[in-house]
């Protein structure tokens, strides 16, 4: 029963691609949006290109438009749907934006669509930066001194008012892009026009700068009768120097007390009722340490990352909730979701301390400035959860998955800094900010001293002090159970222990588990146990004695692992995969299915999604524990992507029953050794390879195959450590750099082979029969990473002798690898022949895409091989049957990245991806490319530089085209001459690092007077390892920080160029995905 | 999650041993007592000293981080001779309250075995905390003057918090605290414009003084507020009854629904006894706030004479400051 009776069908706006600064958090945010509309039986539709999602699944929605999120297809959607209401605020910014202009526009009035939620004059009144001031000055809340800007004439007098250094914030945008601080006026100019341009309304705040000051944040709840409650507050322990993504975080607050506490508190409800929030909003403050004067800072009118954290944190679905009130409920109308008896109007009162620590994955990127600071760069974040502060953080460690296991007693041995290195580094924060912490408190310099160079609360580096203490103990004391105790509420790991006493972490868990010292189930159930509830939403720690629930003993369930935090390379789809596993199996008859992840921003984290979720580390020594008290009949390891992957051996050795394809199995086809002679045995070819233990033979090898060689680990996943080398000198420190990466596994070096085709194939097995869901063609060529190209469904440049060949390599490669579940496998095709590089027994990145496009579930079908339940009829090569177009396009957050070089190569740099189906491949690649945020210009100026002679001949048909089309064609002098005198009437234009020389490149761009560019980095894209040319880099560098699109391969080039051309004379369809078959 | 040192000089914890659900507890420290407002009276305190009895918590802060700090909790409970104990389960503790409800409790610190059945015996034999009279030791001994305003409001202390006194001056009156067990006769002669009924420990039954001054404070029509304790007096004075609460309501986090306006505020909250909500129906009171998760009774309001109560703390301290609007509730009375 609807609360509204006027509402019938709502429209829900996606955020697109994942891109740093909006991540998966909004899959979450969006799905409980959806399942909020669908309990009050209302209908929903919506618009999202973010094909790896949940939310675009049709289970919650009853219409999915895989569309680009802008004002000109949301009104194409809303004239054939004729929805009666919008929620803008479960999409990002991107949504939020959208609904401005849409509101701007006229469209909504135009089709009486009424905004749900905060209105559009609400939202103007957060984000316009003078707005904002003045609002918050009528409600008696402070502000920083700052004045907003359109020009830098006048940033530098305000600049010049305020005194150096300031800080630059851009209206309307995302993860503070665009931002910075200025500590004189040339820094200024540079972030004002890159700010101004980053824009949507052409203006910048220029700020005085409060680094040293506190940041805490409020998340509000308000409904449309004024009632407005505090979910969660949070402290940032890196201060305001550093954007609250890019921060460590706890909730709730540690250092300030009560007064200060109920101070900020009292302001952010009276902020966000002056402002007009109906739903969910964050509000961010500036506190001064010394004193109680504080400044708001800003308000986030919307769902976002700081609230899915604040959800997961205190247990109430803040998304779910937000959404009802959207639909007119108050907020006393509703029930807490965990006690289902108490009021959602409440403040929920937490019993242990939660610590957030973002992912960053700057090794990624060459060229990449690792500083943290007010724009953010992290690509996804934990949670851990915890009684000790110390706990919180090293829990969160482990759980980024970098190969850590604390703060302390690493793999590697720490850093040695001299007095003025570590005191540089204290006062730059970078991403190892904490463990320089350390570093400086084992050199002796005292916590005064790094709390004025850091602006770290001494309370925090106090707790750091504490874990360093203990690791000292650790190493000189007897581990008796009074001293295992207080290491393990310190968050110390097994590993860790292991490593300082010479044992092994088996051997520690032994000694530990003999002296009684376990670790706690607790149950985070937002009261504090005040009130008995009923939650199976879960944590383990070391800070108590006795578990809070009990596992039914006569009914065994199944754990199913996550996979842990976002980041390149293991985004969205493996919680895709993750959720659809426990669906599945739910389906199949299993009542008793867990969860464990630690990454706040997913779907899987929602504790209505599976009967128990344990928000937990995904460590061997955590997975232990958690099967200790789960005593499971099994544990699914083969959707969470590579972490979850790897700890299929570990699991199984210690006699965990891994459900699935065997470790054994799946060993053979991690392990490049074995993998290899199997594949001879079925003489199915591969690129010549070997696998070594030291330079000399690999030197040796690569002079045999002649360069370039690749060059990767085993078991890693989105080429972390993987090189094309081109060279022997080159090859000498990438050997050292793969085997850092993965120590405990041997390191291989195959012939990489130019000018080929990639293709993957997904499919599921049962280790009788095995089921294609598609074979999916890579439209760059190979040696871009399959995560950054774009893949088209179906394939159309293989011959159906091949298509042939990779069927039958795909179903012997499956049985002969016991498959039973999720695979998938990548071709090389060169020269009319098939080779195999690799086998991943797992779900993989384009599964919910094949799944999509061919409207078969792979994991579904997973979930009965899994099961041993027979697998449905389903027809042959149905993916071939399917009649529309499916493009899957990389989208790049090159922005936000700092000095990073945005050429591809073999390592993933790509932080999310959208997908358009179409009635033919230009109709799904031009929806592809605006969802990724392409312009798709009818007339213009391209500019073309272009390396190498083989690229020039090759960009031959693509320029001719675009100047039939009227585009005017600028080049560099060398790429004019060779296409003046193939095509004719191409003017020069000079390069940035010639500025005398006029017309520059620099000089258009920043005049705005260049559409897009094509620049193929010298002889091939994988030359930059070579010797990277910095004038090209500055091109290319220079665009993305205006925003202008940059092709930077051929095939993009030609993709994009054809776009164009079909644009011409062609519309897109804009049609609703088809739901899945129903199997069986 | 804040607030213990608001916490533990709330004189409505006299006699209690007091466990506290959030886990890291003495981060913040513990402000200079000396540093007062200009009334004389400590800035961040609610009572000269230390109310409770002791302290049980999960991990006690060694180092504490503020700008206003003068020592540690452990250095001020030290100083206090107020016991403590870390290192407990507070979780697995506020379970066992929240089934069997609050209880008696026994701190004992010893180099050897602990005997148990001793100890047990032991405090069954002393007096429960129930039965405590507790008003000698809450309540001042005197008469006290804050201000010089014209204007006087009474607070007659049963335990008052300097927080009821700070509110009370905000609204620009003089004002007066007399002891509990004060006759109507004395309070009226200070010719005060209203009064106020302040928090306080224990059973309401343990003041038969105050409740008789009430008694004739409704009947002449004094402008009254209650607060806490000072409710559940005036409820009894009207002919209500009170009860005592499982495990009572303890917390910053309390909503409470304003009846008359169908607004929900958070509030902070510490009872153990409550007004019985069915016998409101034989007194001239009307429910004013109920508790929005248990519909207890958080407020009443007399029918036709100016007295109004609340079982919430309007003064926070610790706590949100989303109901200090009832004392301008009181102001209206007074102003009318």
């Amino acid at each position: 029963m609807p609360k509204n009776e006027s509402l019938n069908k709502i429209l829900v706006l996606g955020s697109g691609a994942i891109k740093i600064g909006e991540a998966g958090e909004f899959d979450y945010s969006g799905s409980q949006c959806l399942k909020a509309i669908h309990e009050d039986g209302l209908k929903s539709v919506l618009i999202n290109p973010n094909i790896a999602t949940i939310q675009t699944d049709t289970r919650f929605a009853d219409q999915v438009y895989l569309l680009p999120v802008n004002p000109q297809y949301v009104e194409s959607v809303v004239e054939k749907e004729r929805p009666d209401g919008i929620m803008l605020a479960y999409g990002g910014q991107t949504a939020l934006n959208c609904g401005v202009k849409l509101e701007e526009a006229g469209i909504l009035q135009k089709y009486g669509v009424k905004v749900l939620g905060t209105q559009v004059q609400g939202i103007k009144n957060t984000e316009d930066r003078q707005l904002f001031k003045d609002q918050m000055t009528e409600a008696g809340v402070p502000v920083l001194k700052s004045k907003t800007v359109t020009n830098f004439d006048d940033a530098k007098k305000v600049a010049e008012e305020l005194n150096y250094p300031v800080i630059i914030r851009v209206a309307y945008t995302l993860g503070g892009r665009g931002g910075g601080i200025a500590h004189n006026e040339i820094e200024l100019h540079e972030i004002v026009e890159r700010g101004l341009n980053a824009s949507l309304v052409g203006q910048v705040l220029v700020e005085e700068y409060i680094g040293h000051w506190k940041q805490i944040e409020y998340e509000v709840m308000q409904d449309y009768d004024g009632n407005n409650v505090i979910v969660c507050n949070m402290e940032n322990v890196l201060s305001m120097k550093v954007h609250t993504g890019d921060n460590i975080v706890v909730a709730p607050s540690q250092t300030i007390n009560n007064h200060e506490y109920h101070m900020l508190r009292s302001a952010a409800l009276r902020a966000t009722k002056h402002v007009g929030i109906v739903g969910e909003c964050n509000i961010q403050y500036a506190l001064d340490s010394n004193s109680d004067r504080y400044v708001a800072i800003e308000i986030n009118p919307r769902l976002s990352r700081s609230s899915a954290l604040a959800s997961k944190a205190t247990g109430y679905p803040l998304a779910y909730m937000s959404a009802k009130i959207g639909l007119g409920y108050s907020l006393s109308e509703l029930v807490n979701r965990i006690t289902k008896s108490t009021t959602a109007c409440f403040e929920p009162s937490l019993d242990y301390i939660v610590c957030k620590h973002p992912r960053w994955d700057f090794s990624k990127f060459e060229q990449v400035n690792r500083k943290l600071g007010v724009t953010m760069k992290s690509v996804g974040e934990v949670m851990a959860v915890g009684r000790t502060f110390e706990e919180s953080l090293q829990k969160a460690i482990r759980m980024l998955a970098i190969g850590n296991d604390g703060l302390v007693l690493n793999r590697a041995n720490g850093k040695k800094y001299t007095e003025e290195e570590i005191e540089f580094k204290l006062s730059h924060h970078d991403d190892e900010i904490l463990y320089n912490v350390a570093i400086a408190l084992k050199m002796g310099i005292t916590v005064e001293r790094i709390y004025k160079l850091s602006a770290i609360d001494p309370w925090f580096i106090e707790k750091i002090q504490n874990i360093i203490n203990a690791e000292a103990k650790i190493k000189e004391s007897e581990l008796d159970k009074s001293l295992m105790w207080d290491i393990k509420k310190l968050g110390f790991s097994d590993k860790q222990i292991a490593r300082a006493k010479g044992k092994t972490s088996d051997e520690v868990r032994k000694i530990r588990k003999e002296l009684g010292v376990v670790p706690a189930v607790k149950q985070i159930d937002t009261l504090a146990a005040e009130w008995p509830a009923v939650t199976n939403y879960l944590y383990l720690t070391y800070g108590g004695y006795s578990h809070d629930v009990e596992i039914p003993k006569d009914d065994p369930g199944i754990v199913v692992v996550g996979a842990g935090p976002y980041r390149i390379g293991s985004s969205v789809e493996f919680d895709w995969g993750t959720v659809n596993m426990v669906w599945g199996l739910q389906e199949n008859g299993e009542k008793n299915v867990s969860v464990v992840n630690c990454n706040p921003e997913t779907v899987s984290t929602d504790y209505d999604i599976c009967t128990r979720l344990y928000f937990e580390e995904l460590t061997q020594e955590r997975l232990l524990d958690i099967t200790d008290f789960e005593n499971p009949k099994g544990v699914i390891t083969c959707v969470g992507g590579q972490t979850a992957n790897n700890l299929t051996p570990g699991l199984a050795e210690r006699g965990i029953n891994i459900l699935g394809t065997s470790a054994k199995d799946v060993d053979r086809a991690e392990d490049r050794s074995k993998f290899s002679a199997e594949l001879d045995k079925l003489h199915i070819g591969q690129p010549r390879w070997q696998a070594f233990s030291n330079i000399n033979e690999a030197k040796s090898f690569a002079q045999e195959v002649g360069f370039p060689v690749i060059v990767r680990p085993s078991y890693v996943l989105s080429g972390a450590a993987m090189k094309v080398v081109w060279s022997q000198d080159e090859l000498k420190t990438y050997v050292k750099e793969a085997t850092d990466v993965s120590p405990d596994h041997p390191v291989v070096i195959s012939k990489f082979m130019l000018n080929s085709l990639e293709v993957d194939v997904d499919g599921i097995s049962n280790g009788k029969e095995v089921i294609i869901g598609s074979i999916v063609e890579h439209i760059d060529s190979a040696g871009v990473h399959s995560g950054d190209a774009m893949m088209c469904i179906p394939p159309w440049r293989l011959s159906n002798k091949i298509i042939e060949t990779i069927n039958d390599y795909t179903k012997r490669i499956a049985l002969t690898f016991n498959v039973i579940g999720p695979f998938n496998l990548q071709f090389l095709i060169n020269d009319d022949q098939v080779y195999v590089i690799e086998l991943n027994i797992r779900a993989s990145r384009s599964m919910p895409f094949v799944s999509k496009l061919v409207k078969t579930n792979l994991i579904s079908l997973a979930s009965k091989a899994i099961l041993g339940k027979p697998l449905p009829k389903i027809e042959e090569n149905k993916w071939q049957k399917i009649s529309n177009y499916g493009i899957k396009v990389p989208q790049f957050s090159f922005m936000q990245l700092d000095g990073a070089d945005i050429a591809l190569g073999v390592e993933m740099q790509s932080t999310g991806e959208a997908a358009c189906f179409g009635n033919s491949f230009y109709d799904a690649l031009s929806k592809g490319l605006t969802s990724v945020g392409y312009n798709l210009p009818q007339t213009g100026t391209a500019v073309v530089t272009v390396g190498g002679s083989q690229n020039k001949e090759k960009l031959i048909p693509a320029i001719a085209k675009l100047k039939n089309l009227g585009f005017k064609i600028l080049a560099t002098e060398h790429t004019a001459e060779f296409f003046e005198e193939k095509i004719g009437d191409i003017e020069i234009v000079h390069k940035i690092s010639e500025p005398q020389r006029k017309p520059n490149i620099s000089d258009l761009l920043y005049e705005r007077k260049i559409n897009f560019i094509i620049n193929i980095p010298s002889t091939s894209t994988l030359e930059k390892y070579v010797g990277m040319l910095e004038d090209e880099y500055q091109i290319r560098r220079k665009a993305i920080e205006l925003g202008i699109p940059v092709l930077t391969t051929i095939e993009l080039a030609d993709s994009f160029v054809n776009t164009l051309e079909w644009l011409k004379d062609n519309q897109t369809t804009k049609d609703p995905i088809q739901p899945y078959d129903e199997l069986d | 999650m804040v607030g213990y040192t608001e916490a533990l000089t709330d004189p409505s914890y006299k006699g209690q041993l007091l466990t506290l659900t959030y886990p890291l507890v003495g981060n913040y420290g513990v402000p200079d007592p000396k540093i007062t407002d200009d009334d004389g009276i400590p800035r961040y305190f609610e009572a000269d000293e230390i109310q409770a009895r002791g302290l049980v918590i999960h991990e006690l802060s060694h180092t504490a981080s503020h700008w206003n700090l003068s020592m540690t909790l452990d250095e001020w409970m030290y100083n206090e001779k107020i016991p403590g104990i870390s290192g407990i389960d507070t979780r697995e503790l506020t379970k066992k309250l929240r089934t069997s409800g609050v209880m008696m409790a026994a701190l004992v610190v010893s180099d050897t075995e602990i005997d148990e059945d001793k100890i047990k015996q032991q405090l069954a034999s002393t007096t429960s905390y129930v039965s405590e009279q507790f008003m000698d030791s809450v309540s001042t001994k005197e008469e006290k003057v804050y201000g010089t305003e014209e204007q006087t409001v009474v607070v007659i202390d049963t335990g008052a918090k300097f927080a009821i006194i700070r509110n009370v001056r905000e609204l620009g009156y003089k004002v007066v605290v007399v002891p509990w067990d004060t006759t109507y006769e004395k309070i009226m002669s200070y010719n005060p414009k209203g009064i106020v009924l302040s928090s306080g420990p224990g059973d309401p039954q343990n003041c038969p003084a105050t409740i008789e001054t009430t008694k004739k404070l409704i009947e002449n029509n004094v402008p009254t507020l209650g607060i806490c304790l000072g409710a559940q007096i005036i409820g009894i004075a009207g002919n209500t009854e009170t009860y005592k609460l499982k495990y009572g309501h303890r917390g910053q986090n309390k909503p409470c629904v304003n009846l008359e306006t169908n607004q929900v505020y958070v509030t902070s909250q510490n009872h153990g006894y409550g007004i019985k909500p069915e016998s409101l129906a034989k007194s001239d009171f009307n429910l004013w706030f109920t508790n929005a998760d248990d519909k207890t009774v958080e407020g009443i309001k007399h029918k036709t004479k100016k007295c109004i109560a609340v079982q919430f703390h309007p003064e926070a301290a610790p706590g949100p400051f989303d109901c200090k609007y009832v004392f301008e509730e009181l102001k209206g009375l007074m102003e009318k």
